[in-house]
Order: C-alpha cells, then sequence, then structure tokens
C-alpha cells in the first residue's frame, strides 16, 4: 500500500464534500479496493470511508419497491428475504468475511464483469440512487468497471420493484469463484427481464432476444436453440463459445427455478 | 490401540495446539534486532538482454540503506544444482550458471534484478519502484517442444541448446523394447499432458540473515524442510561459509509440499547481504511473488504406449517425455523426471521390458522442481491412464485387466532398475472393491442418471518409491548428496529423552509420532520425549523432510539410537542390581533380572548415569546420549488402490466427486490418524490437480495465473468425505519399524482415478472421449463432450 489520509464522515453531505478533491475515493467495504491498495493499483490520496454514515445503511420497503441503502453488506442482504433471488444472489456471493464487510453500492459502483449484484439489479429493473441523481439500472452500467457515475459522486441507495417471479443462477469460474457466467431472470406479468453477467465484453447485459421469447411463453423450452449474440469473454477458464453456451443453458435454469 | 500410547496409537497431534491457538513460531514471525528489510526488484518481462540498472534516484529515498545488483554478485557462487544426469549418450546434463542475482540477462518473470534494502519494507518497496530498469527484450520460449527446434531462442547463450539433457532408461533395453512392440498383438497409445502446479503452501517463503561481526558467524534463518542441506549448499557452493561458521535455522514450517526443499537466491541473498551491511537483513515473499519465485511442479508432456500380447498380458511400456526445468536447475529438478520416474514406470505390473525417454527442456519459465510425489505421479498417471485405455480398446473390465498382470511375488525386481522387497496387490484391491462399494456402483449411477447427470467410476493402483534413498545408489545415479538421516537421542537425568533429529517437519506431525516410536522401545510414556529439529546448530547432520522418508529413514535413526542408549542402559541397570548384562530385560520402563524379582526403574538408570557413585566407570562413560546415522538399504515402496466417483453435468461440464475411496498399504503404521491426516491432504492436492490447479503462461511467458483469482487451488467443498483404509499392510522388509512411508500417496494416486472417472461418466453417455488433459474444468470437460 502507498500512505494516505483517511476521513471517516457521518453523513452524505460530509462524505460528499471529501470526495470534492481529485486525490480522493470512496471507501465501501473494501473487499475490491483494499486488496488493490494492497498490490498498490491504485494510490488515493485520501480514503473517505463510508461505513459510519447511518444513512447509507438498511433495507426498507417503500410500496412495491424494496430501497436497499448502499452500504448494506450482502450478509444483511442475503438476510432479508424481500426478493428471495436477490437475497439468494447475495449470499452466494464471496465467502462470509466478504459478505459481512462488502456493500452493495460498492459492488454497483466498481461494476467488475464478473460481479453478481450487476445482474440483479439490471435484471430487476432497479433503478440507482446517488447523491444528485437517480438513474435507471439500463443507463447505470456503462461497459467493464465503468458506470454512469461522475467524480465525486456517490450512491446511496437501490430502489428494486419486486417482481412476481425471479431466479439468479450463478455459474463459478473455478479460482476466483466470482460468475463464470450468471444469469437473472425476473418476471411480472408478461413482462420478463433476462440480466447476463461474466459474459461479455462489454459487461452485464440484458438478453433482449431470450426476453422476446420468455414473455410470449415463459418457459425454459422457449429457449430451445437460442444462444446470445456478442462478444463473449475469452479466457483461460472459458472460451467466448462455451461462455455463450451457459448463457443459454443458465437462463433455462433460472425460468425454471422462478 | 495400544493402551500406552505407543506404535500404533492415533495420538492427537501435540503440535496442533500451538498451531491451532496462532501460537506457532514461523520464520515471519522471528525479527532480529536491528533488523533491515529487503525487496527485491523483479523481471516482469519473461527474456531479455539487461542493459542498464540505474539505482541512483532509488538509493537517495527513505530509509535506503544500499541496493544490490548483479555487478555485486560478479564474484559469487550461483545456485548449485544437488544432482547431475548423464544422458542416453553418456554426457553430462548442460548445467547453466544459476546466479544470485541477474548477470546481463532475465530468464522468467520473476527474476531477481537487484535488492533494496532499507530500514522498512515499505521503505524499500517504495525505493524498488524506482530502480530504473533497461532490458531489451527477447523472444521468450515457453513451449517445450518448440524451445527445441533448431533456431528458437536460447535461454541460456552459453549452452548449445534448450535441452538439458536427453535421457534414455533403461538404454540397454531400447531395442529389445521395440522388438516387443513390434511383435504385440495390441499396442495402446496415450498423449497427455501432466499440469504444470505451483505448490503455494499456507506460508509463504521468508528468510533472514543474520551476521555477527565478533566470532564471524552467520545465521540464516529460514522456511526450509532441510535446514542442514541449505547450510551444505549455499555455505559450500554459494556463500563459501564452512559450516561450523553457518547455522541454518527453520522454525515451524506451514507446509511446503516440496517447494521448500530447494535453495534459493533470497536465502543466499539475505545471508551475503546481512554479513555486508553487519545487519540482519529480512525478506518475506508476498503471495504474489511466492507464484513467480517458488519452484513450479510437474509439466510434463508425455506419449506412453503399452504393448500386449494376446492374452491381455502386458509385454513391453514405450514412452517418450518432455519434462520442463523452467529457466534455471532448481536443487534437485533433474532428478524428478528421471530417476523419480523412470523408476516407476512398472507400477504394479509384470512388465518384462520398459523404456523411458526424457528430453528435460529450458523454457522462460519458473524453475519446476519436485512437488508432492515428484516423478511419481506423472509416472503413474501416465501408466494408468493408458492401461485404462487399453482396457476400453480390448473390451476387458480395467480392474481385472489390471489384476491379471500384477505383480505377486516379492521381492520383484522390476525391468527399470528398482526391487520392490513386498507387497500385496491383490489384497489392497480387494480391499478397495469392499471399502468403494464397487457392486453398488450401477445403482448409483442410475441415481445419478434420475438426476440429469452422469456418473462414472474410475479406479486405479499406485505405487511410490519412498524413503529416499540408500545414499551409494543415489551416488551412482547423480545425487550429490547422501541420503541417509540422523537422531541423537539424549536421555536426562530423570529419564525424559530429548530426540534430535536432522529430519524437519513442515506439517506431518513428527513432534507426535517420533515420540511414540522411542517410548513404544523403551515402555514409558510419549510425552517424556521432546523432539527437537530445525537447527543445524542443536540437530545432527540430516538430509530433511521430503519423499516420504522422515519415519521410513529418520525413525529409524532413531531406533538404532534408541537401541545403542537401552544397549548401554542395560549394562548400567546389570551394574545395578549386580546381574549379568545378558540377563537384563527392559519391559514397560522397568529393567528386571530374567527369572528373578529384581528389577530398577528406567528412571533409576538414568539417574545412575548422570549420577555415577555406583557405576561401571571402569566400563563406561558416564551420560546417557547416542548418536546414530541410517543409511537405507532400499526405497520403501507403499501401493495401494485407489476409486473414484464422479457426477457430470451434461449442459455446463462441471464434474462432482460423488465418492473418493482409498486402500493403501503402507507397511506399520505408527499413528493411523496422522497417516489419515496425510492421505486425506494428498487426496486433496490430487483432486486438485486433477480438476482445479493449473498454471498458465501465455506465449510471452507471462503466467496468466498469477493469483488465486485465476489458481483455482481445492476448497473444502471441491472434496468429498473420504474413505481410507490402511488395514491392508505388508512391512516393509529392510528398516526396523517395518514402515514404508504415506505422505505422498494421495497425490500420486489420485489424478488417474479422477480423470479415468470422468472418461468413463462421457462414455456411458456415448461419447467418444478416451482422455481429456488435466485439469478437468468445466470448460474442458464440455469441449470434450462437443467432439
Ligand atoms: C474473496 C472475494 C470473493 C468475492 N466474490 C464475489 C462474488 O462471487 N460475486 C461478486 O459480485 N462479488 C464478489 N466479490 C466482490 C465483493 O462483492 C465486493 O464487496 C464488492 O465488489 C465491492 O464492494 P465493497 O463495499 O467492498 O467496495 P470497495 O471495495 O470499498 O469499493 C469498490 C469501489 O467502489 C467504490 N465505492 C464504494 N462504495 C461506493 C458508493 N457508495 N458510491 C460510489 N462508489 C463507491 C470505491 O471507491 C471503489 O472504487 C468478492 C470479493 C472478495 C474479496
Amino acid at each position: 500500500m502507498y500512505e494516505f489520509d483517511i476521513e471517516k464522515p457521518s453523513t452524505i453531505d460530509e462524505a460528499v464534500a471529501a470526495l470534492a478533491s481529485d486525490e480522493a475515493q470512496a471507501l465501501g467495504g473494501g473487499q475490491t479496493l483494499i486488496p488493490t491498495l494492497k498490490q498498490r493499483l491504485a494510490a488515493p490520496g485520501v480514503l473517505v470511508s463510508l461505513g459510519g454514515i447511518d444513512a447509507l445503511k438498511g433495507i426498507r420497503p417503500e410500496g412495491d419497491t424494496l430501497v436497499i441503502g448502499a452500504g448494506t453488506c450482502h450478509a444483511d442482504v442475503a438476510a432479508d428475504g424481500t426478493i428471495p433471488a436477490l437475497s439468494a444472489l447475495a449470499a452466494g456471493i464471496g465467502d462470509p468475511a466478504v459478505r459481512n464487510r462488502g456493500t452493495i453500492g460498492g459492488s454497483l459502483a466498481n461494476n467488475d464483469p464478473s460481479a453478481c449484484y450487476p445482474a440483479g439489479v439490471l435484471g430487476l429493473g432497479a433503478t440507482v440512487v446517488t447523491n444528485q441523481r437517480e438513474i435507471g439500472a439500463g443507463d447505470f452500467f456503462t461497459g467493464l468497471f465503468e458506470t454512469a457515475l461522475e467524480d465525486g459522486e456517490i450512491i446511496t441507495a437501490v430502489k428494486l420493484p419486486r417482481p412476481e417471479a425471479a431466479a439468479y443462477v450463478k455459474f463459478e469460474q473455478p479460482a476466483s469463484r466470482f460468475a463464470l457466467v450468471g444469469v437473472f431472470v425476473s418476471r411480472t406479468g408478461t413482462e420478463v427481464r433476462v440480466a447476463v453477467t461474466g459474459a461479455s465484453e462489454d459487461g452485464v447485459f440484458r438478453w433482449t432476444e431470450a426476453e422476446a421469447a420468455l414473455s410470449a411463453n415463459f418457459a425454459p423450452d422457449a429457449l430451445d436453440g437460442m444462444s446470445p449474440d456478442g462478444d463473449m469473454i475469452s479466457d483461460i477458464h472459458g472460451s467466448a463459445e462455451y461462455r455463450a453456451h451457459l448463457v443459454a443453458v443458465l437462463t433455462k435454469r433460472a425460468v425454471a427455478a422462478c | 490401540m495400544p493402551a500406552d500410547g505407543g506404535i500404533g496409537a492415533p495420538n492427537k497431534r501435540r503440535e496442533d495446539v500451538r498451531f491451532l491457538t496462532g501460537k506457532g513460531k514461523y520464520t515471519d514471525d522471528l525479527n532480529r534486532p536491528g533488523q533491515a528489510h529487503v525487496i527485491f526488484v523483479r523481471s516482469q518481462v519473461a527474456h531479455g538482454n539487461l542493459t542498464a540498472v540505474n539505482t541512483d534516484e532509488a538509493a537517495a529515498m527513505p530509509g535506503v540503506i544500499r541496493i544490490f545488483t548483479g555487478a555485486d554478485f560478479a564474484e559469487v557462487g550461483g545456485l548449485p544444482c544437488g544432482w547431475q544426469v548423464t544422458d542416453r549418450h553418456g554426457e553430462p546434463m548442460q548445467e547453466p550458471a544459476h546466479p544470485v542475482l541477474a548477470q546481463g540477462k532475465v530468464r522468467h518473470v520473476g527474476d531477481a534484478i537487484a535488492a533494496v534494502v532499507a530500514e522498512t519494507a515499505d521503505q524499500a518497496r517504495d525505493a524498488a519502484e524506482a530502480v530504473e530498469v533497461e532490458i531489451d527484450e527477447l523472444p521468450a520460449v515457453v513451449d517445450m517442444k518448440a524451445a527445441l527446434a533448431a533456431d528458437a531462442p536460447k535461454v541460456h547463450d552459453d549452452l548449445s541448446s534448450n535441452l538439458c539433457y536427453d535421457w534414455g532408461f533403461v538404454e540397454e533395453n531400447k531395442a529389445a523394447v521395440e522388438e516387443a512392440f513390434a511383435n504385440a498383438a495390441h499396442v495402446t497409445t496415450l498423449e497427455l499432458v501432466n499440469n504444470r502446479l505451483i505448490a503455494n503452501p499456507m506460508e509463504p517463503r521468508v528468510a533472514i540473515g543474520d551476521y555477527d561481526a565478533a566470532g564471524g558467524d552467520s545465521t540464516l534463518y529460514t522456511t526450509s524442510q532441510n535446514p542442514h542441506v541449505i547450510r551444505l549448499l549455499m555455505g559450500a557452493f554459494v556463500l563459501g561459509i564452512p559450516e561450523h561458521k553457518l547455522r541454518v535455522v527453520a522454525p515451524d514450517v506451514g507446509g511446503g509440499f516440496g517447494s521448500k526443499i530447494f535453495h534459493y537466491a533470497e536465502e543466499a541473498f539475505c545471508t551475503f547481504a546481512a554479513k555486508a551491511l553487519e545487519r540482519p537483513v529480512k525478506w518475506t515473499s508476498t503471495r504474489s511473488e511466492a507464484f513467480i519465485t517458488d519452484a513450479h511442479g510437474r509439466d510434463h508432456v508425455t506419449t506412453i504406449q503399452l504393448a500386449l500380447d494376446a492374452d491381455n498380458n502386458f509385454t513391453a511400456i514405450r514412452t517418450d517425455t518432455h519434462a520442463n526445468m523452467g529457466a534455471y536447475l532448481s536443487t534437485f529438478a533433474p532428478s524428478v523426471p528421471t530417476w523419480l520416474h523412470g523408476t516407476l514406470m512398472a507400477g504394479n505390473y509384470r512388465t518384462p521390458l520398459i523404456y523411458v525417454n526424457v528430453k528435460a527442456v529450458f523454457t522462460n519459465t519458473v524453475p519446476v522442481d519436485a512437488y508432492r510425489g515428484a516423478g511419481r505421479p506423472e509416472a503413474t498417471f501416465q501408466l494408468e491412464r493408458v492401461i485404462d485405455k487399453a482396457a476400453r480398446e480390448l473390451g476387458v473390465d480395467p480392474i481385472a485387466l489390471r489384476r491379471q498382470n500384477f505383480i505377486t511375488e516379492f521381492p520383484y525386481a522390476t525391468p527399470v532398475a528398482v526391487e520392490y522387497d513386498t507387497g500385496n496387490y491383490v489384497a489392497t484391491m480387494d480391499k478397495l472393491e469392499e471399502i468403494a462399494d464397487l457392486a453398488g456402483f450401477d445403482a448409483r449411477r442410475a441415481e445419478s442418471a434420475a438426476k440429469g447427470k452422469l456418473r462414472g467410476l474410475g479406479v486405479n493402483c499406485y505405487i511410490e518409491a519412498c524413503g529416499i534413498a540408500p545414499s551409494n545408489l543415489v551416488g551412482q545415479l547423480g545425487a550429490r548428496a547422501g541420503l541417509y538421516e540422523s537422531a541423537t537421542v539424549r536421555v536426562n537425568a530423570t529419564g525424559g529423552l530429548v530426540v534430535m533429529t536432522g529430519s524437519h517437519s513442515h506439517g506431518q506431525g513428527h513432534e507426535t509420532a517420533f515420540p511414540q516410536v522411542v517410548a513404544d522401545m523403551i515402555g514409558i510414556d510419549p510425552s517424556m520425549v521432546e523432539i527437537v529439529h530445525g537447527d543445524t546448530a542443536n540437530t545432527p547432520m540430516g538430509m530433511g523432510t521430503y519423499g516420504s522418508r522422515s519415519l521410513a529413514v529418520g525413525g529409524s535413526a532413531m531406533v538404532r539410537a534408541t537401541e545403542k542408549i537401552i544397549a548401554k542402559a542395560k549394562k548400567i541397570a546389570a551394574h545395578l542390581m549386580e546381574a549379568a548384562e545378558g540377563d537384563i530385560e527392559l519391559k514397560d520402563g522397568q529393567f528386571s533380572v530374567a527369572g528373578t524379582d529384581k528389577s530398577v526403574a528406567w528412571g533409576d538408570v538414568t539417574l545412575a548415569a548422570y549420577v555415577p557413585h555406583n557405576y561401571p566407570l571402569e566400563d563406561i562413560e558416564p551420560g546417557l546420549e547416542e548418536t546414530a546415522f541410517y543409511d537405507p538399504a532400499n526405497f520403501t515402496y507403499p501401493a495401494g488402490a485407489y476409486a473414484c466417483e464422479v457426477e457430470v453435468d451434461p449442459d455446463t461440464g462441471k464434474v462432482t466427486i460423488e465418492r473418493f475411496s482409498a486402500a493403501d498399504d503402507f507397511g506399520n503404521i505408527v499413528n493411523p490418524m496422522i497417516v489419515d491426516g496425510q492421505v486425506h491432504g494428498g487426496l486433496g492436492q490430487g483432486i486438485g490437480q486433477a480438476l482445479l490447479e493449473h498454471a498458465v503462461y501465455d506465449e510471452d511467458g507471462q503466467l496468466l495465473s498469477g493469483s488465486y483469482m485465476d489458481y483455482a487451488m481445492p476448497r473444502a467443498d471441491d472434496v468429498p468425505f473420504y474413505t481410507v483404509d490402511h488395514s491392508c499392510q505388508t512391512p516393509c522388509t529392510h528398516n526396523p519399524l517395518g514402515v514404508k512411508g504415506c505422505g505422498e500417496a494421495g497425490a500420486i494416486g489420485s489424478p488417474p482415478a479422477v480423470v479415468n472417472a470422468v472418461v468413463d461418466a462421457l462414455r456411458s453417455a456415448g461419447h467418444d472421449v478416451t482422455h481429456i488433459d488435466m485439469p478437468l474444468s468445466p470448460h474442458r470437460v464440455w469441449q470434450a463432450m462437443q467432439a
């Protein structure tokens, strides 16, 4: 690690003020950022810890929507159960230590192409709330490790509509156990969303052809013979072809589990 | 279970109390007064000419004490290789220099270029980033076969090629083997890769050099499986320090699996720098550094052929292997693909003719050396895979084919130079069939099918050569060391014992098992025996722990030393009881005179030895301390049969291990609980190799699997509950304990069982698959199903 200063604001406004400096970076649960710092791959002058801000924590229903504070850890989401598929997704992240430190806000801001939450948030058609605005999930994720967040903007909460049915199926990369491919499917009425993580060179995406097919017939065999287009990731854990195949397999399994 | 906690008792591991409560003392826990820290500047490219190393800016940074570069080591010896292999033509292997810091050229990612010593590790790290290194990059050689092409870039410019040696074994058999193949009724051929692995012990490597200017004494604290060997190699070949001026201490060692056998540049550097600076110098490897500096394992590419006659008897085996040495020769690297591999190619079978050809190749990768099993897993994997393939081609049951060809009479001289003293392969296979419930397999396969899963069964045998090794034999084979072991047994006045051994535990439970042996011989409680190891200052010269040798060789030395103790104690007892020495019996810690009710206790005798008031001083010296060196007469040959059942998800290719059963013959057992643990650990590593682990380089020599994000270690949920049995016991005939060694068996025997099982599963679903290279990742299994 390089040396850095740490700020521990207790309100969102203080945090935003502290983040105004060029050198500053938000610290959520630190499960991604701290390893990066340890390897000297990042050198922020100031870390602004969001961990002491009560307004960022907690899970509460608002009508048909579930509002999760950005600083809520994975373990709390796992225990909540209001949207079982989302809780199951959170329960499948990392290990207990990671789940008790890592936050939904940190995961979304990081937008790792193999992370689970982006699929859940996109697959539920959620809205990301920041200190400045509300951003629809479709506009929030803009590419590998890229989001619509501006410098100094922080996520404060996520608003997730409760679906009639949903499921997340993750196929683990053998070493990291992040998603080699993960598919989140939700259905409300005839509206079906299929969000895929881990597979695409462009990061999390909606598989719209599958959504159309499933809207007409919400059954695994509606997807027979289909596989996603676009550039899939190819690496030592799986070829692009294999990932495309897994997307189809996992989507069927998610539909079956809905 | 013996009531006295002696040989055969499953005593709990006494060292675990400190290990499990965080009180172990590892090298990194040691800090010497006034200690400085070193960080190495390492090559980020695989191959290149080093044109400039500018340290000016870095040297001026806070806390920097001195920066060393290759120039400081121009006159210092390189790291020696401990084994010289002679090639097919009688020529010695090509042996390149292995400098402590790079001399003009870098040869793998991680090669050390400079070393920054500073007051703190962070200051050293900051300054290391400011060292300016200029490298003219050269094309890297990564693939072994490409490395042998005539126009391939050379890893070492002063060698004639990238070929270390071309070894043939048994060369005299070559023509007869060819003839047997020409006459064979059936020949099965299999090409396979034994995947490159990284040992990844829990504790990364650490070295602390210390120097006492007043006496001119150097001390190295290091994470080592064999401190005496490090003292010899580093003292004699690298730094020129005589052994009486060099002490090597390896305190608790947190796993090694072979990777901590070898002498590494960082050890020599810290010892050298401590003297140059007259300050202790400490280095602690990061995990990232471990991936690119710890010796890797395996990495063989092989074609094996098995010839059979019309009755399915094995008539000949022929293999052609390329073995990766990496960029330099690590300490024992040349021995692994040759004498630890070729000699095992007979396996458990009567095959009259065998010819093994091994080409060892230099590449721009981390050096490769012994890793749990070392050569023997590679041999077992080839043999057991090709037998499985032959059985399928011939349409016979793979177990029946094995049974038909088993060696059944012992001693058995193989055609590959070794003689098995004892074994009973029929018994271990019978035991396996029972504990694995092979009769119930079809029902379990049907259950899996009902869940949409493909179930497969893989069975195989293994043999290994442990308890290494007879010194005169390995000397003929090129070892530059003897492979005896030593023990000093010191009995204290009040009857307690301290046993000082040259072997060294890196997690095996020596502090528990060894006292069982000594205490059993005397008939006292094992708690009266303490083990001292890991420090050249207070243990006799020994060769360390690897090759499942510590009990078979080190334990035998303890037996010999304890026999001397008992012989002397009997003399003292005879004197105390005024009886003839020949009439003295020792039982349960009591010396008695045969046929009388006279007796004295162990403690009375030990006290007399140290308070020799009433003592036969004219016949024997006071004191009770004896040393023995034990040089084994032969290797030991543990063997067994393993069965693995897998389920394969036909949609994703994911393999899960549903059952794993191991029937091993380790000869006599000193502590069955420790043996269970050793087998469990070995199986975990073998399953890791078969399903998960893979060190992957790209064509530029960058390690793609350089962290746990991409290098898959087995975790608890990757392995099943094991069924292990070691009730088949054919005791070793040539060591006094009748033990054979159990540390590597699991890692040797399990990979072929897993692969055999997956191939069986896929074939059961009609896929015409004959082999899949390890690791059997979901991706690879899925690809095999697409073919
Ligand atoms: C061993 C291990 C296994 C893991 N496995 C998985 C897995 O299977 N699936 C998975 O999805 N993830 C996995 N993760 C990642 C984990 O979920 C992280 O917790 C998460 O990616 C980052 O969240 P964090 O709160 O720790 O953020 P941090 O590491 O603190 O920060 C990450 C980034 O987000 C920024 N940031 C943090 N909070 C905010 C905010 N509120 N607003 C704006 N920016 C913010 C930071 O500045 C930083 O750039 C794993 C991590 C580890 C260590």
